[in-house]
């Protein structure tokens, strides 16, 4: 009986062929770009976990010397003393046909770290050469004299041995790069300053830049696969709903012959597994696909833009790939309950005939308008006295679900309106119709609603955050050369050298402070126009750069201005040998997890005496001149000097690449709607012969109700365009100076670029147009068959 | 004058069993002001003779003339045109437009054709007894009541030839006559001619000339 009852069932989309493609599609594609996005993430956060396990040895602190090596007699100092202290060398060498980093560690010392723990596995091979590589880095360096083996625990482009291979492939000649210090010290120790004074404890905060702006970059695809997917679900939840409806009768008939109501929702809740199971499969495979393919730009992006080394090809993970299945049937679950539910109080002998759906849609217009309304109240109450990332998360959901919520209201009312202004009676018929039929359009149209502001959304933050982005590189990239003094005396050096050859010459210092409660850095700032002219201020105080100079007070960075709720003006900053002193203003530090306070030079040098110059930002009309000069006379190698323009362009092109992405799940996301708005004119044409076989009747052709047809949708689809923009911004909005905030401290400016609306709305209006144009010429070419049948009501 | 002219109409379809041929060479003439009861069996081919006759259907061969105009000769706009203007159709059923409320609907046609009269339509409507029902949507009305704006939209715009399939088909027998009384004299009123399709002996007893349909031909025309 059940067998035959789902054989039965089962026919249903046998004659419907085209519903179950789109109940397919639609679940595949929902599947695919989530579980797409996942894998991307979850492939990137494995390479920094991988990168920083190796790499920052456990977060342990360690100690470096100005000129980058460290003496072996130093090394034994330390360890007579009774310093937990392990060796690393690190250079870069050429190996096979390509440059690799190599790392050397010693693993009886290090600390219990991945690249220990992967020495430990073959201790007596690595002592003798041998050394672990990315299969990736292998791939690109071919061939070598040098024993690798490959495993993925090593990020790409590394390659990990024994502290005497890693000698010998330097020709370091016994120098060590920096000494890492164990987290557990024994007591009694002689303090470090006296016992190596030449050398620098590093802080582990230090190393941890990267994670801030990868983790906005993430949260960005992460929101975006999260919107497809639910954009997937309208199409999947208005296939069930509609073969649900158009089964009726066939539910009644099983039911009548005696198959019980528990066997029959059995048999739907059976045949939607397998569909799940079908098209999550089908979407993990073009997931995979479309992570393969979007991978290289995601790892050229974070390798180039923030030094994340993530590797170019995509690893497959089964934990993944069940994980997005479960998210499929989850899904699926979510979009198909409701017509289990009516199935489950269906009342044996109800109607065969689809319900009226003018009738229903009253109710459940109401029902609709109230849960919108109170969306929009608790999005409102979240926005005003919300704190944390769950409200700014709980803000996005609310706003995005009111609004799509609303869209079926709000242009029930103004085709209502435009009906009762029309003249002639086919504009008349128009938008009546138009409104009568929106019940059934709803789903595709907030579908394509949540498409549009997604797409706006995400769009104005994207470009907000490259708008900002370019800014801060040319805040930080003013002067035109950087160099790096390796050693004091060098650093003075170069100072007397550049004097009578460069405009400016800004040095850099820097301390590590607690600052406002915080882990922070402390800048000293020359007084100079490329800050004075360059800088953009939040908050500043009159005349703020005139009493930095003369050391009245501080700037911080956005971070410890919003973090601290420091106000310029009246909050005053504790700094350590300073006291308290007045805060200026604020600059933003997009990307900087720590706080930050910039003192004038002569505070700085009077607090924090003896602070080496890290770098020299140079200020010169003669770019190329200079650096020959550095090199040729002062002799100082190319390494240490970096060319600023080349510098942001080549973060500018791979900032780029950025956009390649949101782009490819911008295009993507609209197609979801696009199809699901296919999917829902593709069955409404067929319900819709009645109501057009009159007109048609009264002679309008069928040429003419075709492109009246095609005429609607895009109607339709403008409409929601201009309903998305205000969302969308508000979503960006929301994203920009809630989420961004919460989740990093710092806040982007909005900037709108109206330009990106019209190319989108250009965009949507052509997916509508597509998603219309089959069921128009469907209408126009055989139509006139179709309409004659169904006055020919014998047959 | 010749309101509707068929000259040797002729008409197959392709089914599963072959090629069928439902009307083989049928003529008919219908003067202004003159009705006529098309009468025949249930899949006797009327309803596909008045299907070409309203320029929905392409006959095989033969020709048809609505007034003066040969609209076997016109493409599908032209056809359509002289639908808007020329002729008034009334079917079974579906013939009301679901989303425009019973005025709206009493108006289109006429409107549509440009020849819309506020008054005549308020008229219209009184005489059709659907003043109270102005502002209801069809799906809210009765069958009778459906009908009732049917004919009333179709005589507001004038037609010079009105062609009504079974319009009392689905109704009860009483309704059916009021509907078919009113709609007999308000064409008569406007000097409309009037093809009436029906299997009812009775209904058609009440047409000035009969025809019926048998095997493809016109059996007997009274
Ligand atoms: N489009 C069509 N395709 C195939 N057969 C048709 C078609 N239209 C009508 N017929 C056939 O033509 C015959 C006449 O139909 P119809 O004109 O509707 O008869 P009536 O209205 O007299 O009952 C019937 O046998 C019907 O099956
Ligand atoms: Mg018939």
């Amino acid at each position: 009986m059940t067998r035959a009852a789902l054989s039965a069932l089962l026919s249903h989309w046998r004659g419907n062929p085209l519903q179950l493609v789109m109940l397919l599609a639609g679940l595949a594609l929902a599947t695919a770009l989530w579980s797409g996005v996942q894998a991307l993430n979850a492939e990137a956060r494995s390479a920094y976990s991988t990168a920083e396990g190796l790499l920052s040895e456990g977060g342990a602190a360690r100690l470096e010397h100005p000129s980058g090596q460290i003496d072996q007699a130093e090394f034994a100092r330390l360890r007579r003393a009774g310093w937990q202290v392990s060796p690393v060398i690190e250079g870069r060498a050429a190996l096979g046909t390509g440059r690799v980093t190599v790392l050397g560690i010693d693993p009886l010392s290090a600390e219990a770290s991945v690249g220990a723990a992967l020495a430990a596995s073959d201790l007596e091979g690595f002592f003798n050469g041998l050394g672990f590589a990315h299969p990736q880095t292998l791939a690109e360096i071919g061939p070598t004299d040098q024993p690798l083996r490959a495993t993925p625990a090593v990020p790409v482009g590394t390659v990990l041995v024994d502290l005497a291979t890693a000698e010998t492939l330097l020709g370091t000649g016994g120098h060590i790069t920096r000494l890492n210090l164990s987290l557990a010290q024994p007591d009694g120790l002689q303090p470090l300053e006296t016992l190596v004074p030449d050398l620098r404890l590093i802080a582990p905060e230090d190393g941890v830049e990267l994670s801030g702006l990868t983790d906005s970059f993430h949260l960005n695809l992460t929101a975006f696969g999260l919107l497809a997917f639910a954009v997937g679900l309208f199409i999947v939840h208005s296939a069930v709903g509609l073969a649900f409806e158009q089964r009726r009768a066939m539910f009644r008939t099983l039911r009548a012959l005696g198959l019980p109501l528990r066997s029959l929702t059995a048999c739907l809740a059976g045949e939607m597994v397998l569909f799940a199971l079908i098209s999550g499969t089908v979407g993990l495979g073009i997931g995979y696909l479309l992570a393969s393919a979007l991978l290289p730009n995601v790892a050229l992006t974070l390798r180039g833009l923030y030094g994340a080394p993530v590797p170019g090809s995509l690893q497959f993970d089964p934990l993944w790939a069940l994980a997005g299945l479960g998210m499929t049937l989850a899904g699926t679950a979510l979009a198909g309950a409701q017509a289990l539910w009516r199935l489950w109080h269906m009342p044996i002998l109800a109607p065969a005939q689809p319900r009226a759906w003018a009738h229903a849609s009253g109710r459940t217009m109401r029902l609709q308008a109230g849960v919108a309304l109170a969306l929009a109240c608790l999005a409102a109450v979240l926005a005003l006295t919300g704190t944390g990332l769950v409200a700014g998360f709980t803000l996005l959901a609310a706003t995005l679900l009111a609004a799509a919520l609303a869209v079926p209201l709000v242009l029930a009312a103004v085709l209502a309106g435009a009906a009762r202004i029309s003249r002639t009676p086919v504009a008349q018929w128009f938008w009546a119709d138009s409104r009568q039929n929106l019940p059934r359009l709803s789903l595709a149209l907030m579908a394509l609603m949540l498409a549009l502001s997604a797409n706006i959304g995400v769009g104005t933050m994207v470009a907000s955050f490259r708008a900002t982005f370019i800014d801060w590189l040319d805040l930080r990239l003013v002067a035109e050369v950087n160099v790096l003094p390796r050693s004091p005396s060098e650093a003075e050096a170069l100072h007397a050298f550049l004097t009578p050859r460069a405009d400016a010459i800004l040095p850099m210092q820097r301390i590590d402070a607690t600052l406002g409660g915080q882990p922070g850095q402390i800048y000293a700032m020359k007084d100079h126009s490329t800050f004075r002219d360059n800088w953009p201020l939040i908050d500043p105080v009159a005349n703020v750069w005139d009493r930095l100079a003369a050391g009245e007070g501080v700037l911080v960075n956005e971070q410890l201005y919003r973090r601290a709720g420091l106000a310029p003006g009246t909050s005053m900053l504790e700094l350590p040998n300073i006291g308290p002193l007045p805060v200026l203003g604020a600059y933003p530090d997009y990307g900087n997890p720590l706080a930050q306070a910039v003192v004038s030079l002569d505070r700085f040098a009077a607090a924090y005496p003896e602070t080496p110059i890290r770098q020299f930002a140079i200020r010169t009309e003669d770019t190329p001149g200079l650096m020959a000069a550095l090199q040729d006379d002062f002799g100082l190698p190319s390494v240490q000097i970096t060319d600023q323009a080349q510098a942001k362009e080549l973060s500018l092109t791979i900032f780029e690449r950025t956009f390649l992405i949101t782009r490819a799940l911008n295009v993507l996301t609209l197609s979801v709607a696009a199809l699901a708005l296919f999917a829902a004119l593709v069955t409404l044409s067929g319900m819709r012969l009645a109501q057009l076989a009159p007109l048609w009747a009264l002679g309008l052709t069928t040429r003419h109700l075709a492109a009246l047809e095609l005429g609607r949708a895009l109607a339709l689809g403008l409409m929601t365009m201009v309903l998305a923009l205000p969302v969308g911004l508000l979503l960006a909005q929301v994203l920009l100076s809630v989420i961004n905030v919460q989740a990093f401290g710092w806040r982007l400016p909005m900037q709108v670029f109206p330009a990106d609306w019209a190319r989108l709305g250009l965009w949507a209006s052509l997916a509508v147009l597509a998603a219309a144009a089959i069921p128009a010429l469907r209408l126009w070419r055989r139509g006139a068959a179709q309409l004659l049948q169904v006055f020919a009501h014998e047959r | 004058m010749t309101a509707l002219t068929l000259q040797e109409i002729c008409k197959s379809f392709d089914t599963a069993e072959g090629k069928v041929a439902v009307l083989k060479s049928v003529s008919l003439r219908l003067e202004m002001g003159q009705s006529l009861a098309l009468t025949g069996e249930s899949g006797s081919g009327k309803s596909t003779l008045l299907h070409i006759a309203a320029g929905l259907e392409h006959p095989d061969s033969g020709r048809v003339m609505v007034g003066a105009d040969d609209m076997t000769a016109m493409g599908d706009s032209g056809r359509a045109r002289l639908r808007r203007g020329q002729v008034g159709l009334i079917f079974q059923q579906f013939n009301l437009i679901p989303s425009l409320n019973v005025a709206a609907n009493l108006g289109f046609q006429a409107r549509l054709a440009g020849v819309h009269d506020a008054a005549f339509v308020t008229e219209l409507a009184a005489r059709l007894g659907l003043d109270a029902l102005m502002r209801r949507y069809p799906e809210q009305l009765s069958g009778g009541q459906q009908q009732r704006v049917a004919i009333g939209r179709c005589l507001a715009a004038r037609p010079a030839l009105v062609l009504a399939d079974e319009p009392t088909g689905n109704l009860d027998e009483a309704t059916g006559d009021q509907v078919l009384d009113l709609m007999l004299r308000l064409t008569a009123e406007a000097g409309a001619a009037l093809l009436l399709v029906t299997h009812s002996e009775r209904l058609a007893a009440r047409c000035d000339t009969r025809a019926h349909l048998r095997a493809g031909q016109i059996a007997a025309a009274q």
